[in-house]
């Protein structure tokens, strides 16, 4: 009988004892830290370890604290320039490095597209420090320039990523249709490819904000005075501890974060 | 007749290799002007500086940071060793010693943490149905694309003295003092682990999915356990995404900054930590640039194994 | 049929072209100094093995290859090197190649809205081709949306919009099935009646160009080998590798042992010799292969009347035909296909002796 009982399991190459829960408990583990922080956000004592009850009064905290608009718009408009800028000439750099025969240095160009990805950010923080620096002696400007152009590099991978995917899953014959019925090459770029490559350029639209806006090493290294994003103003406001308010910004911070991602990922199933 | 034709075909062949060879030449000619805006961008921002860092290790010092244009091997000479202001003689910085050293461990036992759970984790997703996997992908890879700093404020919250962990063990009565997390180089080692999860579980994944499983088959029909299966098969024919996952959570951990400052409390820095102080209150441009370049040396050699690692695996 | 194919203006002309893919490491010649004459209004079939360069030879035309020598001319111009969105040439391609981010009526309208043609007469074009592939129902559906066989005419719709003075089909019925693939066959009759344009088809299924063409070549390793009517091809092949890829044949080898103005006389044994009118080929080789098709040849157990003789190897039953494999004298194999006529069935069995009896007007000498 015991035996036969054992047998309505259908035995399974794939199964192996333990490791879904393993699973399950390194789910509950990435997740629970970032929950409780949100649940947090809601309470309305000041003593962010016990709950006192629902509130939405650290949002309202945050959103009236006049150094918070402050530091959010600075994030926004620099993610905002930087991301539309990388997209851009991660688009068109993807045009040129995909589908086409080999090229002498094809390689060296991938090598600076990825770097950043490569280099450690602390790294290029500094080298950027040092680099602005010289610049600023020489110019006198301290504007956000900067920060604009060190955040556009950064976020060149992250966007030529999935542009570069989708345009290598493209069927090249589509482009080779458009010709056939008459259509010139600019043609074909503007009414087959971008078209087609839309969805891998949102995507990638959609990356390089997000990492744009939760960038904190390399802005901290390359921001002057004065020119804080919301991360390093966070980062700044940890000498206090952590603040009910602080956990609203996170919590806020996180929502745009996860829609946006969530977002890329409905354009990549696409 | 059949001389003319001869020559026919070769002047023809002469055109067309000319208009062959100059269309190929200006495709590549206009790939290389698509790809020039992103590439003065890059150059300008992000490679060409790290030069800038690399000549600032053989300046001296400024007093007030900055550097004075001075040969000086200063920089390197500080990595390891310092001299007494007093007597001038040299001894080994054992601060810089002992900071490389918690690098290195820290990000050894991140990396081993993240496989232990995340080995699990990628064998569970790449054996669900291919419906369900893209979600479990999706739920792995979120945390990775939101906020980093965020991420480590919400362990700091777990782990604290007055957080989750040791509110709930003091309220069951298992502890009566909290247990000292934060501020720890476990608290820091445990960040990193829980930061870079998804960069181990993403290569594991990637290979475990394509892991042929009429080989775990043609084992169990050969009588192998689960436990040898698991030991001498898929191990094995999983090992590169293991490597891969490895290092791709290595690299960032010892270049780590934002955790180990916040979870650290300053007390346990590590070499990212190392590196900013000598630009700001250390104000020692040489000792930091020289720092960096060293940094950046060990990541490109794991890179490098990174790199001829995939390459064997594409083999 | 009042204007014979062969009194028609030649519509494109391929000029003894070559095409060499070349890359750092290899060379491939795709076409060895191919020449043919399209004619207008002709469905004209490439024939061949995959990988025997007949699309290259229909991408050369198309534009999107260029000849590494030799030239392309359509009505006499040459376009050798024009890039494929001038030439009034449009293609159907394998897989068909719709856009998928148009409606069926976007993707055939395509064309035209590049020629910059006014609206209304796009509109009515439009109307008007969806209307010939039966596809007048379907115009707002998103391509993904419908079936192979629907897409199949979408695609054919959308190349007739532009109404070229070529239409190039590249293997275009190879991806549907059996039975949407001969109900394609006639509609592609059809609409090549109906239209005028003269057509190109390239497959590699012999069956489909000789139920199809007018005309057509045979292309085998980058070389035209022959060109012809169907039943010029079937009947008269002048190749080994022509009259085996299309339909079966035995080949038989022997000796020219006399010839004169009407007969060449070949001689297989000291036995056995044939005599064949001499009118289709003036022979300088002393050896030849000649072919014959199964069909052609019958048997007959009064061995001594028969030009080769042997014994019954198999016999397999088709229905319509009995399939017999003959062992030769010589230790060759001969395969002969008998119809079947109810009432005259004959019957061999196997290992008795039999005669095989050939028809010399029904035998054809090979080129080497």
């Amino acid at each position: 009988m015991l035996v036969a009982k054992n047998r309505n399991r259908e035995f399974s190459v794939r199964y192996l004892p333990g490791f879904s829960s393993m699973a399950i408990l390194c789910f509950v583990l990435l997740y629970a830290p970032i929950v409780a922080l949100v649940i947090y956000s809601f309470n309305s004592g000041t003593n962010i370890a016990l709950w006192e009850g629902f509130s939405l009064q650290w949002y309202v905290v945050a959103w009236e604290n006049e150094l918070v608009q402050e530091v959010t718009f600075r994030s926004l408009i620099v993610a905002s320039i930087a991301s539309v800028t990388a997209t851009t000439l991660a688009t068109m750099a993807a045009l040129g490095t995909t589908r086409t025969r080999n090229y002498r240095g094809q390689m060296v160009i991938y090598a600076v597209i990825n770097q950043p990805l490569m280099v450690p950010e602390i790294v290029t923080g500094v080298a950027l420090l040092i680099f602005f620096a010289i610049i600023k002696a020489a110019t006198g400007y301290h504007g956000l320039t900067y920060l604009v152009a060190a955040h556009t590099a950064f976020c060149i991978p992250f966007a030529y990523m999935p542009i570069r995917a989708r345009l290598e899953g493209m069927d090249g014959i589509l482009e080779t249709a458009a010709q056939d019925l008459y259509a010139t090459p600019v043609q074909t770029l503007r009414r087959i490819t971008l078209p087609l490559l839309w969805p891998g350029i949102l995507a990638g639209l959609m990356l390089a904000f997000v990492i744009s806006l939760d960038d904190v090493v390399i802005t901290e290294l390359v921001k002057s005075a004065g020119q804080d994003t919301l991360p390093t103003y966070m980062l700044g406001q940890l000498r206090r501890g952590i603040t009910p308010e602080v956990n609203a910004i996170s919590s806020a911070l996180l929502g745009v974060s996860v829609l946006l991602v969530s977002i890329f990922f409905i354009l990549r199933t696409r | 007749m059949s001389n003319s034709a001869a020559e026919v075909r070769s002047s023809n062949r002469g055109l067309h290799e000319h208009s062959e060879v100059a269309r190929r030449k200006k495709e590549v000619r206009n790939n290389l002007l698509l790809c020039t805006p992103a590439l003065i961008v890059l150059i300008l921002a992000a490679a060409g500086p790290l030069l800038i860092v690399l000549i600032y290790t053989f300046l001296k010092a400024g007093p007030y940071g900055g550097v004075i244009w001075e040969w000086s091997w200063d920089g390197w000479f500080q990595v390891f060793l310092k001299k007494d202001i007093f007597d001038d003689t040299v001894s080994i910085a054992d601060a810089h010693i002992s900071i490389f050293w918690r690098s290195v461990k820290l990000s050894v036992q991140s990396t081993l943490t993240a496989l232990i759970l995340g080995f699990p984790t990628a064998y569970f997703i790449a054996t669900r149905s291919p419906n369900t996997r893209n979600l479990w992908l999706f739920l792995i890879t979120i945390p990775f694309w939101t906020n980093l700093l965020i991420r480590t404020f919400a362990i700091m919250q777990v782990i604290r003295d007055q957080g989750i962990i040791n509110t709930l063990l003091i309220n069951f009565g298992f502890i009566e003092t909290p247990i000292e997390m934060l501020y720890t180089e476990f608290s820091i080692m445990l960040g990193m682990a829980y930061v870079y999860l998804p960069l181990m579980v993403l290569p594991l994944y990637a290979s475990i999915e394509k892991l042929d499983f009429r080989l775990i088959e043609a084992a169990y029909d050969l009588y192998a356990t689960r436990i040898f299966v698991l030991w001498r098969i898929i191990i094995p024919l999983v090992k590169p995404g293991i490597i891969a996952g490895s290092i791709l959570v290595f690299i960032p951990s010892l270049g780590a900054y934002v955790t180990p400052r916040v979870l650290g409390g300053g007390k346990n820095l590590m070499l990212g930590n190392l590196i900013e102080l000598q630009f700001g209150q250390g104000r020692n441009w040489p000792l930091g640039a020289a720092l960096s370049i060293t940094l950046l040396v060990i990541v490109m050699v794991s890179l490098l194994v990174y790199v001829q690692n995939l390459q064997r695996k594409s083999d | 049929m009042s204007d014979p194919i062969s009194q028609r203006q030649i519509a494109v002309e391929i000029d003894s072209a070559t095409k060499i893919f070349e890359s750092e490491t290899s060379s491939v010649t795709a076409l060895d100094n191919v020449s043919l004459k399209i004619r207008e209004n002709e469905f004209f079939t490439l024939l061949g093995p995959s990988g025997c360069g007949k699309t290259t030879l229909l991408r050369l035309i198309a534009g999107f290859e260029h000849p590494t020598s030799g030239r392309i001319r359509l009505y006499q111009e040459d376009i050798t090197f024009l890039p494929p969105y001038t030439r009034p040439v449009n293609t159907v391609f394998q897989n068909y190649a719709l856009f998928p981010h148009m409606t069926v009526r976007q993707n055939v309208s395509f064309g035209l809205e590049m020629l910059k043609r006014p609206k209304g007469e796009i509109e009515k074009t439009v109307d008007e081709v969806l209307n010939l592939v039966r596809m007048e129902e379907l115009g707002d559906r998103q391509t993904s949306d419908i079936s192979g066989g629907q897409q199949q005419r979408v695609a054919l719709a959308r190349a007739l919009a532009p109404k070229p003075k070529v239409l190039l089909l590249d293997e275009s019925l190879s991806a549907l099935d059996y039975k949407l693939r001969q109900d394609m066959q006639i509609e592609l009759k059809r609409l090549q009646h109906e239209t005028g344009i003269t057509f190109v088809f390239v497959t590699h299924d012999q069956e489909e160009a000789l139920t199809m063409s007018d005309r057509m070549a045979v292309i085998n390793e980058g070389r035209v080998l022959q060109v012809g009517t169907p039943s010029e091809i079937y009947n008269f092949p002048t190749e080994r590798f022509v009259a085996e890829f299309i339909g079966d044949s035995n080949f038989l080898e022997g000796q020219i042992t006399e010839q004169n103005e009407t007969h060449v006389r070949v001689q297989f044994s000291p036995a056995s010799a044939v005599e064949l009118p001499s009118g289709q080929t003036l022979l300088s080789a002393k050896k030849v292969t000649v072919a014959v098709r199964p069909e052609q040849a019958t048997l007959t157990s009064a061995t001594e009347q028969a030009t080769l003789q042997g014994v019954v190897k198999s016999m397999v039953y088709f229905g319509t035909h009995t399939h017999y494999v003959v062992e030769l004298d010589s230790g060759d194999e001969f395969t002969v296909h008998l119809q079947n006529i109810r009432g005259h069935e004959l019957h061999y069995e196997n290992g008795s002796r039999i005669g095989v009896m050939l028809d010399p007007a029904a035998m054809q000498i090979l080129k080497d």
